[in-house]
Order: C-alpha cells, then sequence, then structure tokens
C-alpha cells in the first residue's frame, strides 16, 4: 500500500486491546477511520485518542454485535457513507470459560455467534464491495487456538478454527479479484479479555501485535502468527503425535 | 500476582488489577476494599510502589490520548501513557517532554506522583511546574480536577504525593519545542569535584542538560573524577525523518547474572576502561535521543545484572553550600567499597518544586547504585542517611528501601501536612515504613 495516500480502515470490533492498538498505529499514518464497538463510552474515549495521534477522520458508531440486526444495520450504514474501504479488521470476539461452557450449550451457541456467524455476515455484507473495487484488505482476529483444539480451550479453539477455515476459503475465492483476505493469529497478549489469566513469559503486549498487523497488511500477507513464534510452537504441537497430545492439559 | 519494584524488591501477594478503561474506576474503587495503589511500569527502586495486603491498580493499559494541541505544544493524555509511546507522538511533531527521568520506561501518572526531575532541573524544575491540570479520582467515587488554579492543595498533595491522595486518571502537560531530535552533547573529562563544581557552574546560563557521571571508586587526590555531560537540542534540524532513523535496537538480560560478576574489582575496572575510554578532555558530538537520555533503557532487565539480590539506589540532595560535606559522602563511600559503576551528580537549581512532598531542592544530587550486600548495605547507608540529615539534606522515595521513619520525617518535616490529603483507601509500603513513629 502507498503510505502517502489516506487509507480508509473499518474496524470491527474495535475497543478490543488489539484492535485500539492497531487502530492507533494507523491513526498515527494519517488514516481515516471507522469504528464499531458496543460501549458509546469508550469509543469515544477512543475516537478522542485516534484524533490526537493524527487520525485524518473518525466516525464512530455503536452496535451490538452479538445481534444480527445490529450487525446488518451497521454495515449497511458504513456501505452508505464509506464508497472505499482499504482495510476491514474484524476484531471482536469472546474466550469464555471452558469449564461452563463444557456444561451449556446456549453459552456454546452464544459463543459460536460472535465467533463465527457474525464476522461471516459482515464479511458476506462487504464482500461485494471488496469485489467491485478490485481491491483492499479483510483482515480477521482468529487465533493460534483455532491451529489444534486443546483440552484447556477447544471451546473457542473450534470457533476460530471455524474462521480460520473461512478465511483460508475466502482469500482463494477473492484471489482473483485482487483483495488481500489476512487470518491474524495472536498467542496471548495482555489485553482485558485476557486480564484474568496468569500472567507467563509468552504473553505479548497488543502494542507489539498491533505492529505486525499493520505491518501484514502493507505486506500483502495472507496468515500472520503474532508474535512470531507462535508459528513454531503451533507447528510443534500440530506435529505432536495423539498419544502424546492426548495426555496433554494445556 | 507479586508486583516487584525496580530494586527486585518483592511485594507480597497482592492482587492485581489491570485498568483499561478510566469510567470503570470510580465504581471499582467504591467497590473494591481496601488499601489501594496505583502501580504503574513499577520503576521505582524500593517500596514506594508496592502494597502490603492490599491491592494493586495496574494503570500501564490506560494510555490514551484526550487530546493534543500540536500548535501551543499541550498534551492531555491518560495517566498510563509512558515516557516512551509519549516521545514517538510528540518528537515528530516538533515538541519534546519538558522535564524527563533516566528512563522513558514510565508513566506519565507515576512521573507526576514522583515529581521527577531530569538532567534539566536547572532550567524548568521538575516535571509538577510542567502539569497544567491534572484529574484526581478519589475513593467516594468524586473526581477533582486539580491545577494551580483549582483545588490548590490537593494538587501540590498530589504532586510528588506517591500515589497517597487517590488514582491521577489523567493530565495535562506543557511540552517544548524542538526543531530536531538530535542534541548537540560535550563530554568533558574532568579531574576531580572541584573541576566539576566549576564546570556545573560555567555550564548552567547555556546548557539544557548537564549531568556528570562519576567514578566512585576513586580516592585521594582523584577523588570525584568522571565525565561531565553537557547538551542541547540542536538549533536546527527535521525532527520526524530525525527520529524515525533512531535505532530502537535493544538487548536484554535474559536472566540473573551470578551474583559475584558485579564486584569490587569488577567494578573499579569497568569504571577505569570508562573513565579513560575519552582520550581528550573535550569530546564533542550530535547523538540521538535515547543514547544521551537513556543510556540504560538499552539493556532491557538491566537490574537483573545485580543477580538475585537485587540492587539499592542512593540518591540524596544537599543544600548548595554543603560541599564539604558531598566530598566526605564520596570518601565514606569509597572506603566502604561497596560502590558501584553507576555514579551521578547533577546540582539542581533554585527553582521551587510545586509538590509538597517533592524532592528536588537547590543544592546537589548524589545517586548511586549498590549491589544489596544485606546489613553491611545498611550499615553503610545509615552513616550516609545521617551525614545527609546533618547537612540538612534529604533522600528521594522514589529511590529508597531502607530509610528510617526518623530519617524521613527530618528530610520532609511538611510530612503531617500530606497527611490530610491522604485518600484512606489508600497506602503503599512506603508509606506504612517512614509514616510510624
Amino acid at each position: 500500500m502507498n503510505p502517502a495516500r489516506v487509507e480508509s480502515i473499518v474496524i470491527m470490533g474495535a475497543s478490543s486491546g488489539i484492535a485500539m492498538a492497531a487502530a492507533q498505529r494507523w491513526a498515527a499514518q494519517g488514516s481515516r477511520l471507522y469504528l464499531v464497538a458496543r460501549d458509546a463510552q469508550k469509543l469515544s474515549d477512543l475516537a478522542h485518542d485516534l484524533r490526537a495521534r493524527g487520525a485524518t477522520h473518525v466516525e464512530i458508531q455503536v452496535a451490538d454485535l452479538s445481534s444480527e440486526k445490529q450487525v446488518e444495520e451497521a454495515c449497511l450504514h458504513i456501505l452508505q457513507r464509506w464508497m472505499h474501504i482499504d482495510v476491514l479488521l474484524l476484531a471482536f470476539g469472546i474466550l469464555g470459560d471452558q469449564q461452563k461452557l463444557v456444561h451449556d450449550h446456549h453459552l456454546c451457541r452464544r459463543l459460536y455467534e460472535l465467533n463465527v456467524s457474525a464476522p461471516v455476515q459482515v464479511i458476506n455484507m462487504f464482500r461485494p464491495r471488496f469485489q467491485e473495487q478490485r481491491g483492499g484488505c479483510i483482515a480477521v482476529l482468529s487465533s493460534v487456538a483455532g491451529d489444534r483444539g486443546r483440552a484447556s480451550n477447544y471451546v473457542y479453539g473450534s470457533s476460530k478454527a471455524a474462521l480460520t477455515a473461512y478465511c483460508s476459503g475466502l482469500k482463494a475465492d477473492l484471489q482473483t479479484y485482487g483483495v488481500q483476505v489476512l487470518t491474524i493469529k495472536p498467542g496471548m497478549v495482555a489485553t482485558a479479555m485476557t486480564a484474568h489469566l496468569p500472567q507467563g513469559p509468552l504473553m505479548a503486549s497488543p502494542q507489539t501485535v498491533a505492529r505486525d498487523i499493520v505491518r501484514a497488511v502493507d505486506q500483502g500477507r495472507s496468515v500472520l502468527y503474532t508474535p512470531w513464534f507462535w508459528r513454531w510452537i503451533m507447528l510443534v504441537i500440530k506435529l505432536l503425535p495423539g498419544f502424546i497430545f492426548n495426555r496433554l492439559r494445556f | 500476582m507479586v508486583a516487584t519494584s525496580w530494586g527486585r524488591l518483592k511485594g507480597q501477594e497482592t492482587a492485581s488489577i489491570p485498568i483499561f478503561w478510566r469510567h470503570e474506576l470510580p465504581e471499582l474503587i467504591r467497590r473494591v476494599d481496601g488499601p489501594l495503589l496505583a502501580h504503574g511500569l513499577g520503576r521505582s527502586y524500593g517500596d514506594s510502589c508496592l502494597i502490603e495486603q492490599g491491592q494493586l491498580l495496574l494503570m500501564s493499559p490506560m494510555q490514551k490520548l484526550r487530546w493534543f494541541d500540536t500548535d501551543q505544544g499541550v498534551i492531555s493524555c491518560e495517566a498510563g501513557i509512558s515516557f516512551a509511546e509519549l516521545l514517538d507522538i510528540v518528537v515528530p511533531r516538533g515538541w519534546f517532554v519538558p522535564v524527563t527521568p533516566g528512563t522513558k520506561f514510565v508513566t506519565l501518572g507515576g512521573a507526576i506522583a514522583n515529581d521527577v526531575h531530569g538532567k534539566n532541573h536547572h532550567k524548568r524544575g521538575t516535571i509538577g511546574r510542567h502539569i497544567r491540570e491534572l484529574e484526581l479520582l478519589r475513593s467516594d467515587g468524586e473526581a477533582r480536577v486539580c491545577s494551580p488554579s483549582q483545588e490548590t492543595e490537593l494538587f501540590r498533595a498530589t504532586i510528588g504525593g506517591l500515589g497517597l491522595t487517590g488514582v491521577i486518571t489523567w493530565a495535562t502537560l506543557e511540552l517544548i519545542p524542538i526543531r530536531s531530535a538530535l542534541i548537540d552533547m560535550e563530554s568533558i573529562k574532568t579531574h576531580d569535584l572541584e573541576d566539576f563544581f566549576s564546570l556545573e557552574d560555567d555550564s548552567a546560563e547555556q546548557f539544557e542538560y548537564t549531568v556528570s557521571w562519576i567514578d566512585c571508586m576513586a580516592k585521594g587526590a582523584r577523588r570525584g573524577r568522571g565525565l561531565f555531560l553537557r547538551g542541547n537540542h540542536a538549533k536546527e534540524g527535521h525532527p520526524a525523518p530525525e527520529y524515525a532513523a533512531q535505532s530502537q535496537w535493544k538487548v536484554s538480560v535474559p536472566c540473573d547474572a551470578p551474583g559475584w560478576l558485579l564486584n569490587p574489582w569488577s567494578i573499579r575496572i569497568f569504571n577505569e576502561i570508562y573513565y579513560h575510554k575519552q582520550r581528550r578532555r573535550y569530546v564533542t558530538s550530535r547523538t540521538a535521543l535515547d543514547p544521551f537520555f537513556y543510556p540504560l533503557d538499552m539493556i532491557l532487565h538491566w537490574n537483573r545484572l545485580y543477580g538475585k539480590r537485587g540492587l539499592l539506589q542512593y540518591q540524596c540532595v544537599l543544600p548548595p553550600d554543603r560541599k564539604d560535606e558531598l566530598r566526605q559522602l564520596f570518601d565514606v563511600i569509597a572506603a566502604s567499597g561497596q560502590g558501584s559503576f553507576l555514579a551521578v551528580i547533577k546540582k539542581f537549581g533554585d527553582l521551587p518544586s510545586p509538590g509538597l512532598l517533592s524532592f528536588p531542592r537547590e543544592g546537589y544530587t548524589l545517586t548511586l547504585d549498590f549491589c544489596q550486600l544485606g546489613s553491611r548495605s545498611q550499615q553503610l547507608f545509615r552513616t550516609l542517611d545521617r551525614m545527609v540529615i546533618e547537612a540538612g539534606g534529604r533522600l528521594y522515595p522514589a529511590k529508597d528501601a531502607l530509610m528510617s521513619a526518623q530519617t524521613f520525617q527530618a528530610g520532609y518535616p511538611q510530612w503531617q501536612e500530606l497527611k490530610r490529603h491522604i485518600d484512606p483507601k489508600f497506602q503503599s509500603a512506603f508509606w506504612k515504613r517512614v509514616s510510624s513513629s
């Protein structure tokens, strides 16, 4: 992408730690930003921050992305207001509590709705625009947890696996239109989503992850492990033979 | 979680609550049981950033800007923002923080709570002088905007108030203009303390920044020899490209060094080489910001060099006419053989500090690192404390882990006044130690 041109960036789930840090980097480059999230106060705080950091223009929209209707309205609204979109970043989702999830299929359904159905709905709505404009990038926050279901978080992991597979197909599908599809697979990131978990040495800052995302978008990449070492950790985990893997409780 | 201070002092097992959004704080503070203390990046050396049997509010995720007036050079941001982040935002647009401590890994809130100073104290005083406004959140849920003209008493108590008056949620900082992201600096090899005294006085007028590294192992006639550094922001240039070109490479000390690594011999050898590395008396250079302001930030986790035991820092200030006592301090330290490679001296100017409990006052400030040697350190520090207090000086709470309540109260007779402004739910391990009778 041409850094001299003002980029138009749409972020769904903009108040998440990773999305916010990415938005701050894009703002520093002078981008135009369209932010969607549920909490009006958070959106307003973030909009002030991004303007002060140099964003050319910031628009915000309050929407609960777990509601099919609100997702539809939000998408239609954006598509009406902005003719050209350079980057669509989907950064919403829930981690859930595995112990509760395995006993409650209503919770599981809610998790799948927000982590899978909602992103698919958003992408379906934006897809014609990207095909028309023959360019741009759809960047989707998946997770390393989707690479192989592990005992400790396979409900969340399976939702991210679905998203990863969807993005992989989407990429192949939109290839001929020159549209970039970026599947982002962060490891553990120190955000509000993980604040209740123990802080280990593998925990990355949202700023590190955001730097990698902005760079991967610029470089036109299709899969990003961030920080970089997760590619190798996940490779080992994927290669572990079943008789070992099944004994692990991580 | 166990929070740790920069001197590797471990707090007790405490619950820590990361704070992401300003508007969630009032409810949180009201709800949770105290005691509480806001904690930034944990760069205080001793226990002023720790708490016993309470909860730490981790402020560093709260780093959003509220606004930035790029014409006037005034920025308003949440208290968890680090100086590193601030510089990334303001330097490319031709501004610089008015005062910066020797590390950029501190938060704005922490800088205010310790009323930090820098190499330009003689020109600009402490950071508190450049705070136009701040918001203080009290445990009753009330948010109070304090400034030099509004809630003045609370403002004075909060600047240098060690986080005891409540949580600083945001602050508005006045910046200084720069035309270049480079520093024109001079390094002058000094023979002894007299040399340093006269250089300090000669440079105060023309140089924005002055500081001196001292070989604290040198005795006798060579006592106080070192390198005197002075510099100014380069007069012409292009801040944005210059800053972008400045390398952000860092090395990291991956694990604790063995305890014997830093010993009197290795330190003496280091100091000898460091002093003699510069052959000529004057060396001038144009340098990037980090090597001038934050040389130690390039080594991540440098405190691990001191091993598991950690390090102690000693920073005191003596009135300007107490040069004899200052010389005696050097003698005692050199004789103890406990000194380390970091020993820095600087003359504070006469600009008054706005905080009730601010450390800086006019005079000479001496900063030294020591290996933590248990009772030997304590003995040395007690001797130094006595000399400092007798000379009418005081110690810097942000660096301290050992001073007694008497030493603190003698250095800060106004401490009783601060007590009136302390939020009932707030406490720190440091305050517990020094406010007992």
